[in-house]
């Protein structure tokens, strides 16, 4: 795996609509630009593609809790995207994104009963990439349900692939459209 | 004296490796830290605004000390910055320029190698309005490697009563920096310039 940059932030919420947030919801994103490998030709075999995920999802989700400061423990709500540069296909993202990214991820925030909701796209430098969010042990969980937007300037270029995961803290800031509760739990099915 | 409110905080910290150029051992850093703050002149004409920069003062610094804190927590490793500051609709640019001195000093007091003025852009603008944050050598402005850009943005600010302030810290010159001029081992260091 060719890595050309990496980049994390980290966004608290202390205020919305003017009331307070305390403590602040915190998230995370961690984004790596690799090189596609398989860049202006059609490959069969993903294989390559599917090696470079299960080790991002490994980086990527360390740099996340890195970044939140948190024990992986704690962690509450994840999700991941990929968009490829216009030399690549569709399928380069889920085949980074699909095969083997989650268990290293699930190790690096404990457990992740929970799906990893995932979005992709074909895209150029610049354009906004939406990681949807849920939360990491119990899909139904509603508070959780959120999105975080990435985008860097200069990716991904035509031949790379711009990999993203997010991790947070907390939901959403002002949960209060009813559901099941980050509280009520259970966590073992990895949907309630 | 108008209170500081902060809404939200965006820290982000770029590790570069190559550019399709040699690949690096240790990967250059670029970073920078938002805060979205309430514009306490949103909506209407004041005359009077100057205050506001000292009401700034200890947002500037605490922003320095956690984008230091994001490269690691040492501030000899920072050789460039920048600044900068976007209004929302019901604000002016004028509001922008208060971010100047309190954004500017707030680095310096805390960078041991810091002669050189901090670079800085402005402008009106609204949610996820992008803004090319100015990047130079923070002990010589001359130095040619360290002429840089980092954009930031934030999908949900400013909102029309709100205010982004901004700052920028890199770790090293552009990665495969080879244009000439000044080098930043050949600076005097002693004007801020070369």
């Amino acid at each position: 795996m060719k890595i050309r940059k990496i980049a994390v932030t980290l966004e608290e919420t202390h205020l919305e609509i003017g009331k307070e947030i305390s403590p602040p919801t915190r998230r995370a994103a961690a984004i790596a630009v690799i090189e596609n490998p398989f860049s202006g030709k059609y490959k069969e075999d993903l294989s390559e593609l599917m090696a470079i995920g299960e080790e991002l999802g490994g980086l990527l989700g360390r740099k996340c809790v890195d970044a939140l400061g948190i024990e992986p423990a704690d962690a509450e709500s994840y999700g991941k995207a990929a968009m490829v540069g216009e030399n690549g296909e569709l399928e380069h993202a889920a085949a980074i994104l699909h095969p083997k990214l989650g268990k290293p991820l699930r190790a690096e925030v404990e457990k992740g009963a929970a799906l990893v909701p995932s979005s992709k796209k074909m895209g150029s430098m610049g354009q906004p990439l939406d990681v949807p969010l849920g939360h990491k042990d119990a899909a139904y969980v509603r508070s959780h349900f959120d999105g975080m937007e990435v985008r860097l300037n200069d990716a991904p270029r035509s031949d790379e692939i711009m990999v993203a995961i997010a991790v947070t803290d907390s939901g959403r800031p002002l949960p209060r459209v009813g559901g099941l509760k980050h509280e009520e739990a259970e966590g073992k099915d990895g949907l309630r | 004296m108008p209170e500081v409110i902060v809404r939200k905080t965006v820290i982000s910290v770029e590790e570069i490796y190559h550019e399709r150029g040699p690949v690096l051992d240790q990967p250059h850093r670029r970073a920078y830290i938002a805060s979205v703050i309430q514009n306490p002149f949103a909506g209407r004409y004041v005359e009077d605004i100057v205050s506001f920069i000292d009401d700034l003062k200890p947002l500037g610094l605490s922003m320095a000390k956690q984008l230091i804190e994001a490269l690691g927590g040492d501030a000899g490793v920072v050789e460039a910055y920048g600044k900068a500051s976007v209004v929302g609709e019901d604000g002016e640019l004028e509001h922008a320029a208060l971010w100047h001195a309190p954004g500017g000093y707030s680095m310096r007091e805390q960078m041991p190698n810091s002669k050189a003025i901090v670079p800085s852009a402005k402008k009106v603008g609204g949610p996820g309005v992008r803004i090319d944050v100015p990047v130079t050598h923070s002990n010589a402005s001359y130095v040619r490697s360290h002429f840089d850009a980092i954009e930031v943005g934030i999908n949900d600010a400013p909102r029309k009563d709100e205010m982004m302030v901004i700052l920028a810290m890199t770790t090293g010159p552009r990665v495969h920096h080879r244009s000439g001029g000044l080098a930043a081992e050949d600076i005097f260091g002693n004007d801020g310039l070369k």
